[in-house]
């Protein structure tokens, strides 16, 4: 079996983001970068069927990105992942979800994949459209948002997670594409041994202009930080000082204290 | 300007998030229709054109047929916009009509703005406004983003059927986890975010919720790790709460969190950066470390 795992890197979303020259998208300068989240799970459950399996197995993990992209590859690897591809792209933040699906369908289209996993969404974009096109483009089955995997003789059983915690459980045959949501599994930390094992392991490097052939179906007019409301007070300051105005505060505007 | 509604419809009932697509159309004053894969026993209310197939024939969740039923509404429409909520049914299903169309798509929008839509990104905390470069595109809509409109009338129907390829096989749903507590009953609640650090922290945040006579809360994180049980969690996959006071302890302001306990009388949330989203509906954002001002209330309350 062939599996393909899918990940992106993303910036730590506690930082403060700034626009970047062109006001489109976030400037990089002093962001730290790591996994996406919702990926950690789909590369987690990707290595756990590859462990199932066994030999004749092969799981291969993708990235498209500038060369920071390597650190999460390999991270990927360290999981489990056999071997990686990089698809080297400096303005992949520039791309819209359209193209960035159309350039994983163009790597993956002759190499017969049965299972592709991929995160629900990214934190940073959250178009949650990424997966649904790569599987539409490959002709491949395809379920989102699973919090259960199950995977036998060509079938993957496959739980959705729904509003209000309802699930709805699917089978579809592969070929076939799952989007992964948070807390699907327990991604594992890499062990030192695993992370020495990983060094060994191939990352090809693939031009991305090799595989993009798609134009953008979007355009970004700009990236700014939301109007705020106002309303609400921020309080800073020494934490004695916080304690007694939060304390004032309950006790003016809320009965909790009385 | 024409817009083709996607409603939505789950185990046997029309969902009420379908009359915020109405509230979108009519924020762009826009000739509308609707599609629904559902049943003529639970119409909505409105009055304009409404493609309709039978779910008990189409599956409630078969987003192959769906999309071919959507597509042969959008043949008859010719619609500028094809519009889904951005819920597990519509982010599923819109990219796939969306591929088959090659039409833009734009996710989550929450407003719309001049020429184009506003959406969110990084977390909730920033913004984007995208235009679609196509001259067909396909929307899903942030929920609670758009107001619900229930103009009223009935639908003219139009029946749609289509058959064949089913590339997935729906088994059934599983109910959610039965709740140990019901978070919906409290008056104070005293929530856990990723930002209490670690599993250790949580009977700190346990003791102000006691300290305040009220129950525990938690985010996704935080029950995902293991630390709480699911029952405390807060959002649209955990529980909807309005307690008169609610405490985000570490809890960034996902629209997820947000849309569970928004409409609480009145919300304090603590957190180390001052630009969290959460601050954008907190009464009192308190900038503070989390383990440092928690238990220094909790002292204080108790005194
Ligand atoms: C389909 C779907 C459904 C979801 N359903 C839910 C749901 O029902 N409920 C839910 O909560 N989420 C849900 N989520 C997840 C949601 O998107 C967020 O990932 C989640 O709410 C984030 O939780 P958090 O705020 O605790 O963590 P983070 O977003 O990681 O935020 C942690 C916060 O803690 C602050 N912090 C860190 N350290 C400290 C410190 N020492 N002192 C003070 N502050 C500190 C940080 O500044 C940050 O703001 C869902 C997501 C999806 C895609």
């Amino acid at each position: 079996m062939k599996l393909l795992v899918c990940i992106k890197q993303v910036p730590d979303l506690e930082s403060r983001f700034k626009p970047d020259a062109a006001g489109v998208w976030y400037n990089e300068t002093d962001l730290a970068f790591r996994m996406n989240e919702y990926d950690e799970y789909a590369v987690e459950q990707a290595v756990q069927l590859r462990e199932k399996l066994g030999e004749g197995t092969e799981l291969t993990v993708l990235s498209i990105g500038p060369d920071r992209v390597v650190e999460a590859i390999k991270k990927s690897l360290a999981m489990g992942c056999d071997n990686a591809a990089h698809i080297q792209d400096q303005a992949a933040s520039a791309k819209d979800p359209w193209q960035i699906a159309s350039i994983i369908a163009a790597y993956a289209k002759d190499k017969a994949f049965d299972i592709i996993f991929t995160g629900m969404q990214s934190q940073d974009r959250g178009s949650a459209q990424v997966g649904v096109t790569i599987a539409e483009q490959l002709g491949f089955a395809c379920t989102t948002t699973i919090v259960g995997f199950d995977y036998v003789d060509g079938t993957i059983t496959a739980k959705r997670e729904l509003e209000g915690g309802i699930k709805g459980v699917v089978k579809l045959k592969t070929p076939a594409l799952v989007t992964c949501q948070l807390g699907l599994n327990v991604p594992r930390y890499p062990t030192l041994p695993n992370i020495m094992k990983a060094k060994k392991k191939e990352i090809v490097a693939i031009p991305v202009a090799d595989l993009l052939t798609e134009e953008s179906l979007t355009t970004t007019a700009s990236f700014h930080p939301p109007a705020k409301k106002g309303g609400g007070i921020v309080l800073e300051g020494d934490v004695a000082d916080l304690v007694e105005k939060v304390i004032a505060i309950l006790k003016d505007k809320t009965t909790v204290l009385r | 300007m024409k817009t083709l509604l996607i409603g939505e419809y789950r185990e046997g009932k029309l969902l009420d998030s379908t009359y915020e697509l109405l509230g979108f159309a009519g924020q762009m004053s826009a000739e509308t229709s609707m599609l629904l894969v559902g049943s003529e026993t639970q119409l909505p209310t409105y009055s304009g054109t409404l493609y309709l197939a039978e779910a008990a024939t189409c599956g409630e969740y078969n987003p192959g047929l769906h999309k071919k039923l959507i597509l042969e509404a959008v043949q008859k429409e010719s619609p500028d916009l094809i519009v889904f909520l951005h819920s597990s049914y519509g982010w599923d299903l819109a990219p796939r009509v969306a591929a088959a169309l090659k039409a833009a798509q734009i996710s989550e929008v929450i407003a719309i703005t001049d020429g184009g839509f506003e959406v969110g990104c990084c977390n909730a905390k920033m913004r984007r406004t995208v235009k679609p470069a196509t001259a067909q595109a396909v929307l899903t809509i942030q929920a609670g983003a758009f107001p619900v409109l229930q103009s009223g009338g009935t639908p003219n129907i139009q029946k749609l059927t289509a058959a064949g390829d089913c590339t997935l096989e729906f088994v059934g749903y599983e109910p959610a986890e039965k709740k140990d507590i019901d978070l919906a009953k409290a008056e104070v609640i005293v929530s856990a975010g990723r930002g209490i650090g670690k599993k250790d922290n949580v009977p700190a945040i346990q003791a102000l919720a006691k300290a305040l006579g009220g129950e525990l809360g938690a985010s996704r994180p935080v029950v995902d790790a293991g630390w709480v049980e699911h029952s405390h969690q807060v959002g649209t996959t955990g529980q909807t709460v309005s307690p008169k006071l609610y405490v985000a302890c570490g809890i960034s302001g996902a629209i997820q969190h947000l849309a569970g306990m928004k409409k609480s009388d009145f919300i304090i949330a603590i957190n180390k950066d001052k630009d969290a989203p959460i601050g954008e509906i907190a009464d009192v954002l308190v900038v503070a470390d989390v383990m440092q001002f928690v238990p220094a209330l909790t002292a204080k309350v108790l005194r």
